[in-house]
């Protein structure tokens, strides 16, 4: 299907965007890669009246060292993400769970801060952003204002941008030298993850960061696994007491893809496989 | 309406669109490259793929205002060579059958050519792995995916 007829705004600074939001308010959407965008436009359960398209923004895509921290740009590309050298060195959890999303075609578009600002609750980027501490760098009409991970994920396809605003960048806190993988459960190749977790350890295993896709209307953190995992052995047994943690205080939802007690499983299950995969063993 | 120009296998064109026009729609009905094919309406069965500034995209999932200033190739501009000749990898699906209707073809070539670009010497699995947004509705996956292996030089080990 095609979209509804819309009128098209390419700016070329996020100076110029703002004002375009400004001036168009409701009736406006921000483009970024459009991955997610161009199908909710050509079901028409959208139709904005402008649609203003962030992909002549240089300044937005890129990334860079900033000291204890690595700057990913919101408009890098989910391929650009996965192979970036800093990437690698100091947020490994992001790179692997990047080259999860969707399929080539689909990374070659979609971007690392459309993927955080659309906030659908089974994306695969929420959660080894909010485990890795990330903090989210929001420009609008007064300035710029910087959001942690923990406040940024408001409810299901809810974030803390505001309406006449944009998410620029995003800083994600250095964890150089940390195993990570990205545990995702896919009843079809290319497609959401019925859930998903994201383990980060420091050695093996002096700290852990646990994060989980699809266990909520946000993503969530698995707090109790981490703190039972800190000083743990990486081992089957030694991860299994805090595995079995993993989906506490979760409230997963239940669809035809797997009942709520079903995910909790799964969390529980996959906690497992991932942090004994981020460690190595 | 939005002014365009880009260049599209190798011809720079230019045309007044509208903004809501799929980068797919305009490749077919503006320009008749019809070599290009629509399977599905959400973005799932890789059908359209083209190249956009070198890289694989779904031309159903961008729009054509997106790709002014840019270079697209279609299936029909692939091989850049004397008429007749085919591009290896469309002369490898010719060689291991890597077709049945031919629905998906345009599409699987265009991303093979895309995948063989970023790594010349895939596994099977990394065949498969970099294959996975297009879908093939007669399930021909076996032979495409020789076919892949077959236009990297490396069929010889590939387990049937
Ligand atoms: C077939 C298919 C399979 C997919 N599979 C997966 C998957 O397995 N895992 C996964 O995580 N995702 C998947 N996706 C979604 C994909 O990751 C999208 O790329 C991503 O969700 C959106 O990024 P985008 O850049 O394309 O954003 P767009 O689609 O352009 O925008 C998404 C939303 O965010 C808003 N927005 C975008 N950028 C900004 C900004 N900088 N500031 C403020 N608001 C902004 C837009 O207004 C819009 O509401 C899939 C998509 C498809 C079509
Ligand atoms: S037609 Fe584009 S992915 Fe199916
Ligand atoms: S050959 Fe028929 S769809 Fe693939």
């Amino acid at each position: 299907m095609i979209p509804v007829k819309f009128d098209y705004l390419a700016p070329t600074s996020v100076e110029e965007a703002l004002s375009a939001l400004g001036e168009h308010g409701d009736d406006a959407k921000i483009l970024a890669g459009g991955q997610s965008l161009l199908p909710v436009l050509r079901m028409r359960l959208n139709a904005p009246e402008v649609v203003i398209d962030l992909g002549g923004i240089a300044s937005l895509r890129g990334i860079r060292d900033d000291g204890d921290a690595i700057v990913i740009g919101a408009m890098t590309t989910h391929h650009d993400v996965r192979d970036h050298a800093l990437v690698k060195e100091h947020a490994l959890l992001i790179s692997k769970a990047a080259a999860e999303v969707a399929d080539s075609q689909i990374r070659h578009r979609g971007t690392f801060g459309g993927a955080l600002a659309h906030a659908d609750p089974a994306g695969d980027l929420g959660a080894p952003a909010l485990a890795l501490g990330a903090q989210f760098v929001i420009a609008g009409p007064g300035g710029t204002r910087t959001v942690e991970a923990s406040d940024f994920f408001v409810d299901l396809f809810e974030t803390a941008i505001g309406e006449d605003e944009i998410l620029t960048e995003v800083r994600v806190p250095k964890h150089t030298g940390w195993g990570a993988h990205y545990e995702k459960f896919v009843r079809v190749a290319h497609q959401w993850p019925i859930v998903a977790v994201a383990a980060t350890v420091k050695g093996s295993i002096d700290e852990a960061r646990v994060g989980l896709t699809n266990m909520g209307s946000t993503p969530l953190r698995a707090t109790a696994t981490e703190q039972a995992l800190a000083g743990a052995s990486a081992t089957e047994d030694g991860v299994r007491a805090a595995a079995e943690l993993a989906a506490e205080g979760t409230n997963p939802p239940s669809d035809l893809n797997g009942a709520a007690d079903y995910r909790q499983h799964l969390a529980r299950v996959l906690t497992g496989r991932a942090v004994l995969k981020a460690a190595g063993a | 309406m939005t002014k365009i120009e880009l260049t599209v296998d190798g011809a720079a064109v230019s045309d007044d669109v509208e903004p809501r026009m799929l980068l797919v729609q305009y490749l077919r009905e503006k320009l008749g490259k019809t070599g290009t094919v629509i399977g599905c309406d959400t973005s799932n069965c890789g059908a359209c793929t083209v190249h956009l500034d070198g890289t694989s995209v779904k031309s159903c999932n961008v729009l054509a205002v997106q790709a002014n200033g840019r270079t697209v190739t279609t299936i029909e501009g692939l091989a850049d060579t004397a008429e007749g000749d085919l591009h290896p990898v469309q002369e490898a699906f010719r060689e291991c059958h890597g077709l049945q209707c031919g629905f998906c073809t345009p599409g699987m070539i265009m991303q093979a050519v895309d995948l063989l670009g970023e790594n010349p010497h895939p596994t099977e699995e990394e065949v498969r792995l970099g294959m996975e947004g297009n879908l093939c509705r007669c399930t021909g996956y076996h032979n495409i995916v020789q076919s892949v292996l077959h236009a990297a030089g490396q069929t010889e080990g590939a387990t049937a």
